[in-house]
This record gives C-alpha cells, structure tokens and sequence, in this order.
C-alpha cells in the first residue's frame, strides 16, 4: 500500500469544468420498476412502481450533481443504482467509461473501492457494535488493503482528516454527537480513496449549525482530493452550496436540470418554482414578498398511479390542457439549462414556442 | 397579561449517568393570540419546556421547580386530575412525526372522538359531527370518508392536517407545536404553517411554535425566544431577534444557514464544537466554549437575562454598544450577500 | 385476502402430507420395538410372530404400506387400526379429544386471567420491588418442568397420597357428563400445573409489550389529549400490547391441542397426549402416524388462524 492518503492533483474549480475528459458517471433513460407485491402469487403484481422512469444525467470528474426533491421522487432510488446496490430494469449506468448497468456482483467488487456512499442518519448508519476505529477501517479491511497495522495507520489519518481525534479510535458511536457521527460515517466512505462519494441526504439528520460543519467539510475534501460528488438532498439550500448542476425531480423524472446560479436566479420548471419559495427563509425581502409564496396544493400523487402527460400538472398553477394529455420533453432553454414543461418561466418567447411545439 | 407565563422553570432528570439539567432558568411569556417562536437546537430544552407546560413531565425522577401560569393559575401546583382537564382542553399540544404519534390501530374518527368526549359530555353522533368539522376545517378531501381511515393509509401532511384537527377541535387557548413540520417536505411544511396561521386567525388561538429552522420562525412568530443548552439566550419581537440579534449564539445561526441567496463559493460559517451535554453544562456562560467573543468574565458568572431594546432581553456579558455593532454587521452581512 | 386463505390451505395439505411421510419413515426405519412381538405377547413362537406380521401387513413392501395408508385417509377417512388391539385409531382419537380440549380449554383460562393482569402491573410498575419479584417467580416457574410441578402438587395435594388431601389424585379424570364436579376437581391440579409456565412466560410478554408500547409516540398524544391515565394504558397501550399475546395464545393452543403428554402422563389423564406417548413405546405406527398428524393439523390451523385473525387487529397487515 502507498504510504499516506494519496494526494491527487486537485480539479481546477468546480461548476463549467472543461469538458475534455469523459465524464465519471454517465446515466441514460435510467429506469428502476419495483413490483408491488399485493397480488398472492408469485409475480402476480397489482402494477408496479416506476419508482425511476427515464432519468439522464452525467457528473464530469470532479465535479458535483445536486439531486433535489421531495420524498417519493425517487431520488434515493437514483442514487442505489448509480453505486449499483440496484439493478436498473431499463437504461444504463456508465461508471468511467464502463457499462456497469448489468454487472454482477463479483465483477462490481473491485468497483467498491472507487465507488463510496455516505448515508442520511448517523445513528444508524454506525454499527453500535464495533469501534469507530473498526467500523472506519472496515472498507479496507474488506477490499483487502494492506496489512493490520497499516490499516490502522490509514484509519487514524482518516479520523484526523475529517475533524475528530486519532485517539477516538477504539470509542464506540454512542459516544459521539451527530456530527460527529456524521464524520465517522464521511471517513469510512473516504478511506479507499474512492473516486464518486454518493451523499445521500448526509446533513438532513444534523442541527444547522453542524449542517454548516459537515458542509464545509465536504467541499474541503472535494477539493483536496479530486472528489467527485453525487449530492442528493431535499433541502434546496443544502444543495446549492455544494453543487456545480442541480437536477430537480419529481415522481421518478427530471423536470430540470441545470448549472446551481441559474436555478436558484430564473428557474424554468413550476415545481422548481414552488419549491423554492416554499423555503422558509430569514431574508427580510424574502419575507415581506410572503404574500407571493407559491403554495401547491394537495399531496405529491402516488408513483403506482403517476398522473398522465406532465406528471405535475395536477398542482400546477399555470396546467393547460395539454398539460394532462402530453408528456413535455426535458429540452435545453439557455446553455446547459433544461427543463420538461410545456409553459417553461423565465425563458424567452422562442424557447417557449420549442417547447410546445417539440410536444 | 400575558396569557400564558413561565417564570424561573427549572426542570432536571435524575438518570443513571448523572443529572440532567434539561430546563435551567427558563422564562417566557405568550400572549392571546400571538405566535411565540421557540428556536434551538437539540439539547437546547424547548421540548422539555413545553411538556412540562402540558404536565407531561411529572415523572418519579424529575425536579421541577418554577412557575406555569395560565391565565394567572399556576400550572405546576395544579393537581394531577386538575391539570388532566386542562390538558388536551385549554392547551393542546402537537408532534414532529404524525405517523407514529397517531394511534395505529384505531381509526382517526374514533380518535378525535376520544379527544372530545375526553372533556365534554356529548353523544358520540354528536362528537363525530365535531370530528367531520374539525377535518372539513384543516382542508382534508373528503373528510366523511376518512373518519374512517386509518393512519397509515393517509399521507404525511394529511396526518399533521389530522392531528391539528385534534388538537383544535375543542377551541384550546394555546396550541403548542413541537417540530410539526420537521418531517414533512418543503412544500408540504408552506401548506402547514399557511394553516397554522389561517387556524391562528380565525379562533384567536395563541401558538407557541418549536423548531430549529431559523426560516420557519421567521415567517410565522411575533416573539422569538433562542434556547441553548436548557437557558434562554435572547428573547424579544421577531424583528428585534432577527433583524437586530445581538446574542453570539443567534448570530452563529443565522450564519450557519446556508441560504438561497448568500454567496456559493464562501464556506459557510459553522459554530465550532457542538451542543454540550445537559449533565455536564458549561460553567457560567453555557455557551463560552464555542463563543467567538468569549470575554474573561464568561466561564466565571452566567449572564443574566436583561433588557436591551423595548421588550427585547439578553443574556451575554457583551457591552450593549459591542453587541449591537456586530449584530448589525452580521445582518448587513447576510442582507448584503 | 381469499387467495391468501386458499393458499395456505393448500399449502397446509401438503404440509400433512410431508410429515405422515416423515412420521413413517422414522418409525419403519427406527421402530421403537417390533410390534408384531409385542402383540404376540411372551410366550410367542417365531410363526406366530410371523402370522401376527402378515395378518398386519408389515411384511408388504414399505412403499406398499404408506400408499395404503395415505389411501384410506383421504378416500376414507380411516386412520387404520392400532397394531397393538386391532382398534380404531380414529375412534380412539375421537373419544379422548375431549379430554385434551377440557384440559388445553381450563389451563388456557387460568394462565391468561393471570398473566395479563400481572403483566400490566408489573410493565407499569417496572422496576420496583413487586416487578422484580414477580419476574423472578415466573422464572422459577418457566424453569420447573411440568413432570416435576406435577409431581410436588400430587405429593402435596392430592386425596391418596398427599400431605393435604384436597383433590383427586392421578388417574380420576371424570368426563363432564358424568359428573361436572369431579370433572373440574380432578382437571384442576393438572390445569394449574400446565398453566404454570405458560402463565409465567406470558406474564413476561405481556410486561415486556406494554414496556415498549407505553413508549411509543402516540401515547405521549394520547397523555396530551388529557385521558386518564387508566385510559391511556388500557385502551391504547394494552390495545397495541397484546395483540401480538393473542396471536401466540393461538399458536399455543394448537400446539396443545395435539395432547400435553407430559401432563397427561404424570397426571394419569386419557387424552391424546396419554395416546401418543403410549403408541410410541408400543411401535404401533397406525397410532403414531394418527396421533402426529392431529397434531399436525392443529397446529397448521393454528397458524393459517391466527394469521387471519391479525390481519383484522392490525389494519397495517394485508394480504
């Protein structure tokens, strides 16, 4: 094993890198069905749950996806595919050039070393039952990396790395708070020196001002070692500040996709609209325009029995009656910047016309 | 007067790994009709303080001293079978998860019911109309039907919609929400706390409102009280706390929050450390351990809770002048970003 | 939730079939003594054996015996004749299965009369002197095998030969058209005997349900609602607590069903457990094969029961 944590050169900047490598992860018309299993038979499904339907995205080295949106959309779904805990029943995932959408598990083995998750509650997440050192060292304890000792070297530095006390190596979980927690669980992920670091929702469990920690700490680390990141949260604010694209979903598709300034500046999608001034702030201004919250009404509808056409068009404010009949296409509005809407905001006149008309 | 006041509410836990101080010192005060917003993070006590409102707390090893008056009658020194007939009737009380504080295995028409007839002596024919009523009002579709239903086969925001039916379908004085929106998504949360308000406005109900989410008491409270490690640390009108905070501990929070529209490429401004253990509470200033601004005099003597601006107190040694030029600073910060 | 019942059903006959197959093979493999011998009596000739072994039918292939066997089961009905008295073994079942009922039906009473009231008081109670206590007695009582619990209460209690002459003693089961009164007198040693452990163990259930169940967030709401106290922990806590109590009662109840041998030995009480033990050590297949599959068939029931009867108390459970 090389000596200490490898230093890679560090991916000038985040957001607009060139493109000249081929991205890290590359999704296409990812699809994950879920049958539901009411019927008493054996795959005798009552229908099933496209709990994915069609989603496309690629994450350049180095970079940061935000995935965004409200429970049910499938965005955790995304994410298990992506690391390939699930098989996609449609579509393919790309993972440095590869075709990993059907691999199995022997071959996909050696793809864990790259390929990391850090998960939402640091609660349970940490085996209660093992040492933080233990449950750090893990990973390499599994992919076969160096000896014991040198194992335990690595996990040290990893502690240090992330903020916590080489010395807590033989504590247990409970002795820790949730940042901390939190900590343990980001090392873990980093100590095989992965490549793609999927969070999923790893600050949502945390108080604000550890959220904060936690955050800062995440970039530092990106760009210290050439991280890539695939950032799922439900929290708009979380997400912007790590992100370079953010896509927002909802009902197991992308509605839209675009660079993190622009989205939060002139967003295209309604729901992106209502979700973004759904969020309480405590920006004097933001407050005082209370009375133009969009407010949605009615509950996100269940993904056995999606609505038809646009799936969002039954909370719509602006749905038309082409809005239940076609499903509109995911099309570029402005660089980079797309979004499935039939009556797309803030977008020039032209684009508009695309729109319907592509439909 | 204030409609409900808590004055020197002192509430500790005898537990297996020592004492703890979850409520040390806590004073507040709710007006009829207004919305007191309690902001804090976890270990702060602010649940503590409501359920000990609510008598919830009056276990075998809990030290509870202070006063709860309602309406001028205190609370704590109310027998137990007393304050039963208060609790549910003239305060009610709300949860974060409304899966599981809903009873699994009884429908919610039975349930509401319960909640009536627990206080008032009506048929149940008349009860359910209450219940149906009380439904119809937090905007739940077809209300007759889901009388019937059970808990789980409704939605998350449909079952906070449901237990607020419950809390208020006897006309409360004071709704006390602990978290309600916490777990529910964003979009869900704007139609809660729209309800809340609408609710607020429409029965003249006073709400006091727990949550961490510094956003969230932004657009609903008219008082904020910020709570750190069992103590009020600044307590005042929304706009003195917020617009002109002057306690480092709110300042911490409000430039922690990562916002929509403060800058990308600057880090965020955590505060260092973490919350401390309630067993183990900081000497003097609970929060000089993590305080930027800590002064000599800080660890030795805890700052008492006094008046800045009209209404607006303050527990920090910081000189008033020093405190409100960073106060500002931090704000225009914010504003400016 | 009809798809599910038939499921089961059908899944429960086959079950049946399986272990009469089992039963078989164990017993024509390891029989316990030849019956054939056994029935021929002391003084037997080895023709006579032999005679004895035809007119029975064991010296017909094994494969040959069990299709009989299946055979006039489920076209007849007929679970054979017992090897040792050439009697029915369905008639023999037949008259001792009240028996087992009225001992299974009196011990199932007692043991829940008193384990779910002192289950409730000690959850509630949790960790005082009297919790600690009645824990520690339902420990010694889950411990003590029947045969010995069995055996103190007849030293101590019963008319013949014990210190206090209360009650009947072993072997003066009376049938309940008889005489109720000897019936219930003779049953009641026996029945507190049974119930012993089943009302310790259920004891500790019912205690370690509602721990957990008083606290869950729903009760703290239902404190809130201001319910009495007595209401929050009977209606809500108990509600969630025992249900699943009710559905192992179900399960323990068909496992008794198919005959409580032990206290049925020790207490000298005619009922299907009594026959079992007996046709076991007499090898008499025909009586073993009848025994194991009402057992058997108890206890299936049982299960496909209780499963239905959850899913109407607990409306999260659909099939």
């Amino acid at each position: 094993m090389n000596g200490p944590f490898a230093q890679r050169p560090a991916i000038a900047g985040n957001g607009g890198a060139p493109k000249q490598a081929a991205p890290l992860v590359a999704v296409e018309s990812l699809e994950k069905l879920f049958p539901l299993t009411r019927g008493v038979f054996l795959g005798g499904g009552r229908g099933q749950v496209h709990a994915v339907d069609g989603v496309s995205f690629d994450i350049p080295r180095g970079g940061t996806l935000g995935l965004v949106g409200e429970s049910g959309c499938g965005k955790s779904t995304v994410a298990r595919l992506v690391t390939r805990l699930l098989e996609p029943t449609g579509g393919t995932v790309r993972y440095d050039g590869k075709d990993i959408t059907h691999w199995k598990a022997r071959a996909l083995r050696p793809l864990r070393r790259e390929i990391q998750l850090v998960f939402q509650d640091p609660y349970s997440s940490l085996n209660p039952r093992r040492t933080v050192g233990a449950i750090v060292g893990e990973p390499l304890r599994l992919q076969h990396i160096g000896s014991r000792s040198e194992r335990k070297t690595r996990v040290r530095e990893m502690l240090e790395v992330v903020g916590l006390n080489p010395e807590h190596y033989n504590r247990y979980p409970h002795e820790f708070s949730g940042g901390q927690r939190q900590r343990v669980g980001i090392a873990r992920a980093l100590i095989t020196t992965p490549k793609l670091v999927v969070a999923d929702e790893p600050v949502s469990a945390l108080d604000v001002s550890i959220q904060a920690q936690i955050l800062n700490l995440l970039a530092e680390l990106q760009h210290e070692f050439g991280l890539t990141y695939l950032f799922i949260a439900h929290d708009l604010n979380v997400v912007r500040h790590v992100s370079d694209r953010i896509a927002v979903m909802y009902l197991g598709k992308i509605v839209e996709l675009s660079p993190a300034e622009e989205l939060y500046a002139h967003p295209v999608h309604p729901y992106t609209e209502a979700l973004l001034s759904a969020v309480p702030t405590v920006e004097t201004t933001a407050r005082e325009q209370l009375r133009h919250r969009v407010v949605l009404r009615g509950d996100p509808p269940s993904p056995v029995a999606p609505p038809s056409g646009c799936r969002f068009h039954t909370r719509c404010r602006y749905a038309t009656e082409i809005c239940s009949a076609v499903e509109p296409a995911l099309i570029d509005h402005r660089r980079g910047h797309l979004a499935a809407c039939h009556h797309p905001l803030n977008t020039g006149a032209r684009t508009a016309a695309l729109a319907t008309r592509t439909a | 007067m204030a409609l409900l006041e808590i004055r020197d509410l002192h509430v500790s836990f005898e537990t297996r790994d020592g004492i703890v101080h979850a409520v040390d010192g806590v004073s507040l005060a709710v007006d009829r009709g207004r919305t007191l917003g309690v902001v804090g993070e976890s270990g702060s006590g602010k649940s503590v303080t409501a359920l000990t409102v609510m008598g919830l707390t009056r276990l075998p090893n809990a030290t509870i001293s202070g006063e709860v008056l309602l309406d001028g009658v205190d609370l704590l020194a109310m027998p137990t079978d007393e304050l039963r007939r208060v609790r549910g009737k003239r305060v009610a009380m709300i949860f974060q998860d409304p899966l599981s504080s809903l009873h699994p295995l009884y429908k919610i028409g039975w349930q509401i019911v319960e909640a009536i007839q627990a206080h008032e002596r009506v048929s149940e024919k008349a009860a359910r109309a209450r219940a149906l009523e009380a439904l119809r009002e937090v905007g739940i579709p077809n209300a007759a039907d889901r009388l019937s239903s059970y808990p789980h086969e409704l939605s998350g925001g449909m079952r906070q919609r449901v237990m607020i039916a419950m809390a208020l379908v006897l006309g409360p004085e004071i709704l006390i929400a602990d978290e309600p929106t916490t777990a529910l998504d964003v979009t869900v949360q704007a139609q809660i706390l729209d309800l809340v308000r609408e609710l607020q406005a429409e029965h003249g109900t006073a709400v006091v409102l727990i949550t961490h989410d510094l956003g969230v008491i932004a657009e609903t409270a008219d008082h904020v009280a910020v709570m750190y490690a069992g103590r009020v640390a600044e307590l005042g009108p929304l706009t003195g706390v917020i617009d002109h905070p002057e306690h480092p501990y709110t300042w911490g929070l409000l430039q922690s929050l990562p916002s929509t529209e403060a800058s990308r490429s600057e880090p965020l401004h955590p505060i260092e450390g973490s919350p401390p253990s309630l067993i183990s509470v900081p000497s003097g200033c609970a929060f000089h351990p993590r305080c930027p601004y800590v002064m000599e005099v800080c660890p030795r003597e805890r700052p008492a809770l006094l008046p800045t601006t009209p209404g607006h107190t303050v527990a920090c040694h910081l000189p008033v002048p020093t405190r409100r030029a960073i106060g500002s600073e931090v704000r225009s910060q914010e504003a400016r970003a | 939730m009809l798809r599910y019942v038939c499921r089961r059903i059908l899944w429960g006959a086959f079950l049946l079939v399986v272990v009469s197959a089992l039963t078989f093979v164990i017993f024509t493999v390891f029989p316990s003594a030849d019956p054939a011998a056994l029935r021929a009596g002391r003084q037997a000739t080895p023709e006579l054996i032999a005679q004895i072994r035809h007119n029975l039918g064991l010296d017909k292939p094994l494969y040959v015996q069990y299709w009989l066997f299946l055979k006039g089961i489920v076209l007849h009905f007929d679970l054979g004749y017992s090897y040792q008295n050439s009697v029915s073994v369905k008639s023999q079942i037949f008259t001792r299965l009240p028996v087992t009922l009225s001992l299974t039906a009196g011990a199932f009473v007692i043991w829940m009369i008193v384990a779910i009231p002192i289950g409730v008081i000690s959850a509630i109670r949790s960790r005082s002197l009297l919790d600690r206590a009645t824990m520690g007695a339902a420990l010694v009582a889950i411990s003590a095998p029947v045969y010995f619990l069995g055996l103190i209460a007849l030293f101590l209690f019963s008319n013949d030969i014990g210190v206090v002459h209360l009650l009947p003693g072993a072997g003066s089961y009376t049938p309940l058209s008889v005489s109720p009164w000897r019936w219930f007198t003779s049953l009641l040693m026996p029945w507190c005997v049974l119930a012993a452990a089943f009302a310790a163990f259920y004891a500790r259930m019912v205690r370690g349900n509602l721990i957990d169940t008083m606290g869950e967030d729903y009760i703290r709401t239902a404190r809130a609602k201001g319910l009495s106290e007595r209401r929050v922990v009977g209606r809500h806590g108990l509600r969630a607590a025992l249900t699943p109590v009710v559905t192992m009662a179900g399960l323990d109840i068909g496992i008794l069903l198919g005959g409580a041998i032990l206290t049925e030995t020790v207490f000298n009480i005619p009922g299907i457990g009594r026959y079992a033990y007996d046709s076991i050590i007499n090898s008499d297949l025909p009586a073993i094969e009848g025994t194991v599959l009402f057992g058997a068939f108890f206890i299936i029931a049982a299960n496909i029961f209780v499963d239905i009867v959850y899913a109407f108390l607990d409306p999260r459970v659909r099939y």
